[in-house]
């Protein structure tokens, strides 16, 4: 029984709390390129100021904090009339319709990045179809730009947002929807008076689900993205593997983890709260 | 007497190959407590929802107050609705739950404020206006929701099984608090129930439902002691069916039969043997074999505190009742 208890335990200080002592320790370290770990121990703190005197960090920092903002507001505003529609759907009909939702997981994440490459290319599909169709004679290119990235980034955080949002959506009491129109509420009042409210602990779930993630994305902004677009996760990963400078690359994942702690406590009282609201 | 408040004509409402409401035809008059009253699956709720709008009927139409109710969406209609299962918004407080209809109707902030203190003071709840649902017993419960759709005065309010929910010592005193508003407010109120105690003790009219149809209206006094029908006289209350003359049947109610050890001096009598007695407090039932193979049910007051008097199982026993004593009945 203990031994059950104790296993998440061990498994969280084994696996997350040593690896994250390791990096903050090398994050407090200097670089020292010829010794193998090229780390110096110690215990400094010019890695963190630099972060947050140098132009290049503060403005890759901005580039994603904007960049998951928005793909989050587009993700909710396409996600959220999905989940409803599904939720509403006749119930013999939904699980069809979420495993049309989860279907993209099927295929590998890096394969369905690629495509997207092969659709936004020069020369590919989407502007072959402009061309053919007469739309545009001469389109611009999209992939290399910060919309291919946004595009990206809605593409494969979808589901996130619609499976939250269809859970709190479906176990609406459709009983209160009546009792709004009978007391003289038009639909649109019924649903920002109550289906909304209601529904904001799946909103903020959803937003959460994918924010946190496309803060740090690395894959779509390197694949998708062009040169001149800074996030924060290709920062780390340059910094570690282009530059091989660890302690830079571990400050910046120790800032990274910090800044998303507080979205994540954020969740975590607003799940608490709405279980104790719903008890 | 004036139009009535609602006029049904025709109503009738099919899901698939089961009929709910068949072809119903009703009038309540205003300022009623009226009651509809069936088994489950009869269509008393089917009906009701039709009234506030959330059921189209198939065929047939509603008048509310003189107007055609046809195509009016529930947000429109004039009746307001307290539900089986209350609905109460639970994200919010009980005085926003109750000024929620005043709000969509755009009445000015001052003035919801003032009707909503005077809806809970109504139903004695003022002192936990900033209470949230959850935070309230189920008798609360059902007088918040019993506010909230009282506060705008609607022409008919629509009670769904109001008092259900409630256990059974709360049943009692709810009913007279309901009859009370009513009365008070001069409203008429529409009750579906399947109990038909609650619609014997408050309706000042009640229908009976069975299959979709109305089989009889009337006072309860008068679908107690005049049955429309054999399933009527068997659905309130207790009723022995004899047959009668003709094909016709008589409906015997247990208190109409006086039990004694020797032959009675009543229109009829007959003899049996008493088999089984179920003491009730107030009374007594007891099932009585006949001659004849069929057993009677019989009724007695227990006027003394003392078993004195009181008949045995196995004791052979005169049942008499007046000639008047039963009700007549062609089906």
């Amino acid at each position: 029984m203990r031994a059950v208890i104790a296993l998440p335990f061990v498994w969280l200080g084994v696996f997350f709390l040593l690896p994250f002592a390791l990096v903050l320790a090398i994050a407090l370290g200097t670089n020292a390129p010829d010794s193998v770990p090229p780390v110096e121990l110690g215990f400094s703190l010019k890695n963190f100021t630099l972060l947050f005197t140098d132009d290049l960090y503060l403005a890759a920092w901005l580039t994603s904090l904007r960049i998951a903002a928005t793909s989050t507001i587009v993700t909710l505003l396409l996600g959220y009339p999905m989940a409803y529609a599904i939720a509403r759907a006749a119930p013999e009909r939904r699980p069809l319709l979420l495993m049309l939702v989860v279907l993209p997981f099927w295929t590998s994440f890096l394969i369905r990045v690629y495509a997207w490459m092969g659709l936004l290319d020069e020369n590919g599909l989407l502007n072959q179809f402009l061309r053919w169709s007469g739309l545009a004679a001469n389109p611009t290119t999209i992939l290399g730009t910060d919309w291919a990235i946004l595009l990206g980034i809605v593409y494969a955080y979808l589901p996130f947002m619609v499976l939250p949002l269809y859970a709190t959506l479906e176990k609406l009491d459709t009983g209160l929807l009546e009792a709004a129109a009978d007391l003289g509420a038009r639909p649109i009042a019924a649903f920002l008076t109550i289906t909304l409210p209601l529904s904001l602990p799946g909103v903020v779930a959803g937003c959460l689900l994918v924010f946190i993630p496309a803060v740090g994305e690395f894959v779509i902004p390197d694949l998708l993205g062009g040169t001149q677009t800074l996030m924060i996760g290709k920062v780390l990963w340059d910094e570690f593997f282009t530059n091989a400078d660890w302690p830079i690359a571990s400050a910046v994942a120790i800032c990274l983890l910090v800044l998303l702690v507080g979205p994540i406590a954020l969740f975590q009282r607003q799940q608490a709260r709405s279980l104790e609201r719903h008890r | 007497m004036s139009e009535p408040i609602v006029r049904i004509e025709g109503l009738a409402k099919r899901y698939g190959p089961v009929v709910a409401v068949d072809e119903v035809d009703l009038e309540i008059e205003r300022g009623e407590l009226f009651a509809l009253l069936g088994g489950s699956g009869c269509g008393k709720t089917t009906l009701l929802r039709m009234l506030a709008g959330f059921e189209t009927p198939d065929a047939g139409r509603v008048l509310i107050d003189g107007q055609d109710m046809t195509g009016v969406p529930p947000h429109l209609r004039p009746v307001n609705m307290m539900f089986q299962s209350y609905a109460l918004f639970p994200h919010m407080t009980v005085a926003d739950n109750v000024g929620y209809g005043l709000r969509r109707e755009g009445v000015a902030r001052a003035e919801t404020d003032r009707r909503v203190v005077e809806a809970l003071e109504q139903v004695r709840l003022a002192d936990l206006a900033r209470r949230r649902p959850s935070q309230l017993s189920g008798g609360q419960r059902q007088r918040v929701a019993l506010a909230r759709a009282l506060v705008k005065r609607p022409k008919l309010l629509l009670l769904d099984e109001p008092l259900a929910a409630l256990d059974r010592k709360l049943r009692e005193g709810t009913r007279f608090e309901l009859v009370r508003l009513q009365e008070e407010l001069g409203l008429t109120f529409v009750m579906v129930t399947h109990d038909q105690d609650e619609a014997m003790s408050m309706a000042s009219r009640m229908a009976v439902m069975d299959a979709g149809r109305i089989v009889q209206v009337g006072s309860p006094h008068e679908v107690y002691e005049r049955p429309a029908s054999r399933f009527v006289a068997d659905f309130i209350g207790i009723a022995n069916i004899l047959p009668a003359a003709e094909g016709r049947w008589l409906a015997l109610r247990p208190e109409k039969i006086v039990l004694s050890t020797a032959r009675p001096d009543t229109a009829h009598a007959v003899a049996g043997q008493i088999i089984d007695i179920a003491y009730e407090g107030g009374r007594s039932l007891h099932r009585v074999a006949l001659d004849d193979g069929s057993v009677m049910m019989v009724a007695t007051a227990n006027i003394a505190r003392t078993p004195d008097g009181s008949f045995r199982r196995g004791e052979t026993i005169w049942l008499g009742w007046a000639a008047d004593a039963g009700h007549p009945l062609d089906t």
